[in-house]
């Protein structure tokens, strides 16, 4: 159940922007989630729902966008998406990767209501 | 209207680990996470490496558990430094949770300090402590197909020992399974077959150990 601390540090980071940006309220949060942060998005949206309960995030939906595992051979350059957490790659058989995405635990916007 | 942030979620505690990361690197001291499911064997190998190697370097040890505090009295017979972490529910411990622990010990009396993670196998491999290497336990009774089930510790890790071995012969485990899907997650992961209680490969473990102490103290 990491998805509670995770949904804290979100609030933790939203309020801020809020009050730095002077917004009062907001309707959604977007994040990009990578499929190796084990993030589970119906637990996380629960979590979220319980942390924001009396802040000014309350109500606030959030839109997770999930991201697969990419990675760049460093052995023959190919950029390939990992499938079942097999490191290896498909066109050279070299273990030698760059992980280009896939490990994102980040915030990207959030939204104010229309006036 | 959409107002762009673009942040990462955990960089408080990023933060934080770098801030721990820093002092441990100015104090010299190689700093372990231990990380496993409950039950896997982490407090019975700790109790076997520091009998092995506390004559040559001076042990720590933070024991994070979600409420009692028996694993930290076991240590503490040891006769090392100990600080009990309580997370209170928490599957986890991260950055900010080590730092209030440091300020109870003496650091410039340390060479290795061991974290040991609250049990379970998801959590801990996402929060960064500060430390130099996570090392896993996976023992043997926990069956053959966790790598699969819980890549991001598999990745994160610098070590993965197979504990229990001594078990083999009476349940369902195939090592060269563990072993090979390790690899297919993380090819530079180092594989040692161990077993805490009979003291079996331990060896293999405190040589890993030995060596990454030396080269964090320099050549002294
Ligand atoms: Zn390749």
């Amino acid at each position: 159940m990491h998805e509670l601390s995770i949904a804290q540090s979100i609030l933790d980071i939203i309020t801020e922007e809020m009050r730095r940006h002077h917004v009062e309220r907001i309707v959604s949060v977007r994040l990009k989630i990578g499929e190796m942060s084990a993030v589970v998005p119906e637990s996380l949206t629960f979590c979220w729902s319980i942390v924001t309960k009396d802040t000014p995030a309350e109500g606030s939906r959030l839109d997770i966008v999930s991201l697969p595992i990419e990675a760049r051979c460093l052995a023959c350059d190919s950029v390939f998406f990992v499938q079942n957490y097999v490191y290896v790659c498909p066109k050279c058989g070299s273990g030698d990767l760059a992980i280009l995405s896939g490990k994102e635990l980040q915030i990207q916007d959030f939204e104010t209501p229309d006036f | 209207m959409k107002v762009p942030v673009v942040r990462n979620i955990l960089e408080a505690n990023k933060r934080i680990a770098d801030e721990n990361r820093t002092l441990f690197g100015s104090k010299r001291i190689l700093v372990l996470n231990l990380m496993s499911s409950p039950g896997a064997g982490k407090t019975t190998l700790l109790e076997k490496t520091i009998d092995l190697l506390k004559d040559r370097f001076r042990i720590g040890v933070i024991e994070g558990d979600i409420q009692t505090s028996t694993d930290a009295e076991r240590i503490a017979g040891h006769g090392v430094q100990v600080v009990q972490i309580n997370t209170d529910g928490a599957c986890h411990l991260d950055g900010n949770m080590i730092r209030e622990a440091l300020t109870q010990l003496d650091l410039d009396a340390l060479d290795l300090l061991v974290v040991e993670n609250v049990g379970n196998l998801v959590c801990p491999a996402e929060f960064d402590v500060g430390e130099h290497h996570k090392v896993m336990i996976l023992s043997t009774t926990e069956g053959d197909d966790k790598p699969k089930k819980y890549p991001l510790m598999f990745q994160e890790s610098s070590v993965l020992l197979v504990n229990k071995i001594d078990l083999l012969p009476y349940i369902n485990c195939r090592i060269e399974v563990i072993r090979r899907a390790s690899a297919e997650i993380n090819p530079n992961l180092k594989v040692l077959e161990i077993s805490a209680t009979t003291g079996e490969g331990l060896p293999l473990w405190t040589n890993w150990l030995e060596e990454q102490i030396r080269q964090i103290r320099g050549t002294d």
